[in-house]
């Protein structure tokens, strides 16, 4: 069993596809929806966990890259910039996650990637402008 | 055994005087005792990285050949408003300014307030140049009209900052009673107790250490930003009237101070802009005082816990900003703060800070390490704050 955290861009040309359908009945992948928002007409995007057998998942992999969904790992996309950190924790109650989490001996803030679900709401509680996202995900 | 200022000067200048940090102390007192400790430590260093209320900067810009009279006139720095109302050249930047064309909260959106006059004195801290731009009437004997120029640091005869009001003696706990998500000077809170942020360093905050103002006044040498800075004048909204505990600090927001100091000695590491969504701009600032142990009351006072200081709960969503509704959340320690939870109305509310006590250390043990050095020496204060209790017995 394979587990992967994956951000889905849609084009608008394909949101109306019903793509999660096609990767639970048509490959037997588990999608886990962390986070989604289609608006009908427009590009969408969706953070998806994906588990599943090795050989299944990269054919459903494959499924999404012919039907022309943009896949990126989603550790890419959220970033700590640890240089304008300066380890308040106001972060911390708003990180659904503990991906954002104080160790409380040396109060340094830290950032897992692993645990984050891009859900931003670091972008609008860090005062410091130190979370960063990729252009297309403000 | 009371220790004169001088005394203590003189150790620091022969490299021989005992310092700890506020936080250090406490385990220092557990060890030793207060008297022991009194005998022994000679200063106790304070430190806090925070937002701070109020914040700005002074500028003389150096005059172009033509010379021009910004009084009167107007001034911005990177499309930030400065208040030029003061003389030919001198102008001051508020933190919490913003670009009239800054979105601010309209359409119902809370703004993200990404560049603000707290921006402007960071980058310039960080050696960085501004475009100024200036407009005013002209005069015979300043005659040029509009100016645009960039400038930095080097163009500047001088720059200070002036923070009316920083280092509040404690803070306020906010909380969100209502059912939507509130923006504020304390954060984003959520909706039914979601959660609570707290400002202040606790046991290493400067004022909570001179609960009384025994040894922190006006012209009190401090740590500032990486600069030699001063109390210049009790901060606005000093209040020595707060009500207190019986270790002597206050139970709510006390006293304040005025700092001054000067940009060019500041870096970065220890100043940085910041933007509160839905909210505005402000500016983080660290300051560093170090407290004289000049007796036994002064050593109690240093080594209060966070456990043994308290600060208000007070809802945001409507007592703060209306002063209805329900007044008394009740009261929570510095050591439950930390925890990462505290317990209101039979709920566990998580809880966060603006105030780094990270960087409150760092500032604190930094300064620590300069007086060890003889690199930093004490002043005897010029004159005392409102409130203070100069020479008064203070211990219960």
């Amino acid at each position: 069993m394979k587990q992967m955290k994956l951000v889905l861009i849609f084009p608008e040309t394909i949101v109306e596809e019903p793509i999660t359908y096609h990767l639970i009945s048509d490959y037997g992948i588990r999608v886990n929806i962390l986070r989604a928002s289609i608006d009908p007409g427009k590009q969408g995007r969706m953070v998806v966990e994906l588990s599943g057998e090795e050989i299944p998942l990269s054919q459903g992999l494959n499924y999404l890259e012919r039907v022309g969904v943009q896949v990126t790992p989603l550790a890419q996309e959220i970033r700590h910039l640890e240089d304008r950190c300066a380890s308040c924790t106001s972060c911390v109650p708003h990180c659904p996650t503990q991906a954002l989490d104080v160790d409380r001996e040396s109060w340094k803030v830290s950032f897992d990637p692993e645990k984050c679900i891009v859900c931003l709401s670091c972008l609008e509680t860090c005062i410091y402008q130190a979370m960063s996202v990729e252009e297309r995900f403000v | 055994m009371a220790k004169t200022i001088e005394e203590i000067n003189a150790k620091i200048r022969s490299g021989k005087a005992v310092v700890f940090t506020a936080e250090e102390i406490i385990e220092v007192v557990k060890d030793i005792g207060i008297k022991k400790a009194a005998r022994e430590v000679d200063v106790v260093t304070t430190g806090t990285f925070s937002p701070m209320c109020s914040s700005g900067a002074f500028f003389n810009v150096k005059q172009p050949k033509e010379k021009m009279k910004l009084g009167g006139g107007f001034a911005t720095l990177n499309g930030v408003p400065a208040y030029a109302g003061l003389a030919a050249a001198d102008i001051y930047v508020g933190a919490t300014a913003i670009p009239d064309g800054d979105p601010r909260n309209s359409n119902g959106r809370p703004g993200r307030y990404r560049y603000g006059g707290a921006h402007v004195i960071e980058d310039l801290v960080a050696g960085k140049k501004i475009l100024l731009k200036g407009g005013s009437y002209g005069t015979d004997c300043y005659p040029l009209k509009t100016r645009e120029q960039l400038v930095g640091l080097d163009d500047m005869n001088d720059a200070f900052l002036f923070n009316p009001r920083n280092c509040y003696q404690n803070y306020n706990v906010a909380v969100n009673l209502s059912d939507k998500p509130i923006y504020t000077y304390m954060g984003k809170l959520k909706p039914k107790l979601g959660n609570a942020y707290y400002c202040s360093a606790g046991q290493l905050s400067p004022l909570f250490n001179d609960p009384y103002f025994r040894t922190i006044g006006i012209g009190t040498r401090v740590f500032f930003s990486g600069a030699e800075g001063y109390v210049a004048w009790p901060g606005t909204q000093h209040n020595p009237d707060a009500p207190r505990l019986e270790n002597g600090t206050p139970k709510t927001p006390g006293g304040t101070v005025a700092l001054i100091g000067d940009m060019r000695q500041m870096s970065t590491e220890w100043l940085r802009a910041v933007s509160f969504t839905g909210y505005g701009v402000t500016l983080s600032v660290a300051v560093g005082v170090p407290i004289p142990i000049i007796d036994e009351d002064m050593l109690r006072s240093v080594s209060v816990t966070d456990a043994q200081l308290k600060a208000p709960v007070v809802d945001y969503s409507e007592f703060y900003p209306t002063g209805q509704g329900e007044a008394k959340l009740g009261e929570v320690t510095y050591k439950e703060l930390k925890s990462g939870s505290i317990h209101i109305k039979d709920q566990d509310v998580p809880t966060g800070s603006f105030s780094s006590y990270a960087l409150a250390r760092k500032v604190a043990h930094h300064l620590k390490q300069l007086i060890q050095e003889g690199d930093f020496l004490l002043t005897q204060f010029q004159a005392p704050l409102p409130g203070a209790a100069i020479g008064k017995e203070t211990s219960q």
